[in-house]
């Protein structure tokens, strides 16, 4: 992908969301825990942004994440999503993901 | 039994570095007169081998470091930029070329790329070229810049644009944004130069008013709020009319490790002007040895090494007492509260220093260069 974004990304249950190229998730061994690496910035996120994270393929919805994620957290697809949305909505302002 | 053993020092809990800022060379083609880079600038035989570096790389990753910043002077002069950025990818560094720019050629960004860069910052030194080639005294700068940040996206990778902001562009502030809208950056850094080494000599030419800078930082909030999801703009504000000091380098020896070209292991950029301290060096001791132990990185780390009113203040874990070098310029001892500080008994003389400068005319730049910084 180049040039210039014109749009801000809006994170919608049928959104399919990806780590943006340029940024990184990765276990880090001397830290014993999961990283995102991007420019100028190290996010250390908790268990259910991993969760999530770990789904975000490009190819799977918000909604069907929510779905897989039902018996994880024995919580309904609706609360999930609720939980979700606006996370990868925060991460999608952020430059972490892109859908 | 023998006589009680003294009771060790007491230390600070030490962590694990994040950063590894790698100063690949001194030289540089542009010469900035806010340069970070020290007055007495490190010259080309004594840079360090590149199977150090390579050394370094693979030591800082076992170490903890997570991202490594390739910096100078101006990084691509390094012909071994290429083994550098590859070993960094081996390593599992997130890398990041700070660059002017000027010297890339499209192909060298795309071997950079392809040996696994992750990110480019570009810096500019204003949104009119005319103004921003005269104060990196380099002509036809800017154009090259805005190429090279056009070959940067157009190769996928993502792009930072630096702006230093100072009396003399940042009245173009709105359009300083614009531009790294226009070029497709993903991330812009409005910094407001700090005043230590070629920026310290050049005070008076650079320091804006306080009105100045605190129409940026609105400038920055509105734009902030208007790019969401666009442009994450960072800012880094001046600390001359601030109340509370910067954490600076986010603490003393707490997440950053700064390498010279010539080796020296520092814990920030103008560390070397602090009387005393003696800097370890890679080419002779392993790199966790002088992030853990070395007397330079354990003088101020902490919050053990504090006099009042800092060692009693509910803010001196959070601001770390701010900077060592600003204090040593400024009140002549880095050991004592950095007078950005209110609580300073210095912070009045402080704000005036910066007030009367910005209110003067602005002299001649003393520009960066090897010859401007060997008087001092």
């Amino acid at each position: 992908m180049s040039g210039r974004k014109t749009e801000r990304t809006l994170i919608v249950p049928l959104s399919a969301p990806i780590l943006a190229r340029h940024v990184k998730m990765r276990h880090d061994s001397v830290r014993e825990r999961w990283l995102i690496l991007a420019p100028e910035r190290v996010l250390t996120p908790d268990a259910v942004a991993i969760a999530v994270l770990r789904l975000c393929d490009g190819t799977r919805s918000v909604e069907a994440i929510a779905r897989e994620l039902e018996q994880t957290y024995n919580a309904s697809k609706e609360r999930i999503l609720g939980d979700i949305l606006p996370m990868l909505q925060d991460l999608a302002d952020r430059g972490v993901v892109t859908a | 039994m023998s006589a009680a053993r003294t009771p060790p020092e007491p230390r600070a809990a030490v962590g694990t570095p994040i950063g590894l800022l790698a100063e690949l060379t001194h030289r540089c083609p542009l010469q900035c007169p806010y340069c970070s880079n020290p007055l007495a600038l490190e010259r080309a035989g004594a840079e360090l081998a590149t199977e150090v570096w390579l050394d370094v790389l693979e030591q800082g990753a076992k170490l903890g470091v997570l991202q490594l910043h390739l910096s100078g002077g101006e990084p691509t002069l390094r012909r071994d930029l290429e083994e550098i950025v590859a070993r960094a990818a081996k390593v599992g560094l997130y890398s990041n070329l700070i660059t002017a720019g000027v010297l890339l050629t499209r192909d060298r960004l795309e071997r950079l790329a392809s040996l696994g860069l992750d990110h480019v910052q570009v810096s500019i030194q204003d949104a009119s070229a005319a103004n921003a080639d005269r104060i990196a005294h380099y002509g036809g700068g800017h154009a090259r810049k805005l190429e090279v940040a056009g070959w940067v996206r157009a190769l996928g990778l993502p792009l930072t644009i630096n702006a230093p902001v100072h009396r003399q562009n940042i009245d173009n502030l709105p359009a300083i944004i614009d531009l790294a809208v226009s070029v497709g950056a993903q991330r812009l850094e409005v910094a407001h130069v700090q005043y230590y080494g070629w920026a310290l000599q050049n005070r008076q030419a650079l320091m804006p008013t306080r009105r100045q800078v605190l129409d940026s930082a609105k400038l920055v909030n509105e734009a902030r709020e208007r790019l969401k999801g666009i442009v994450v703009i960072d800012f880094v504000v001046p600390d001359y009319y601030a109340r509370r000091p910067k954490p600076c380098m986010g603490g003393w020896g707490r997440g950053s490790i700064n390498i010279t070209p010539s080796g020296k292991a520092l814990p920030c950029h103008a560390a070397e002007t602090i009387p005393g301290l003696v800097f370890a060096n890679v080419r002779d001791e392993r790199l966790a040895d002088i992030w853990l132990h070395s007397e330079a990185f354990q003088r101020f780390r902490g919050t053990q090494w504090m006099p009042e009113p800092c060692r009693s203040c509910e803010l001196r874990a959070v601001d770390w007492g701010g900077c060592r070098c600003q204090a040593l310029a400024f009140a002549g001892d880095a050991a004592l509260t950095d007078p950005a500080c209110a609580k300073s008994s210095l912070h009045e003389a402080f704000t005036q220093v910066a007030e009367h400068a910005a209110a003067q005319p602005a002299p001649k730049f003393a520009y960066r260069n090897p010859r401007a910084g060997a008087h001092h």
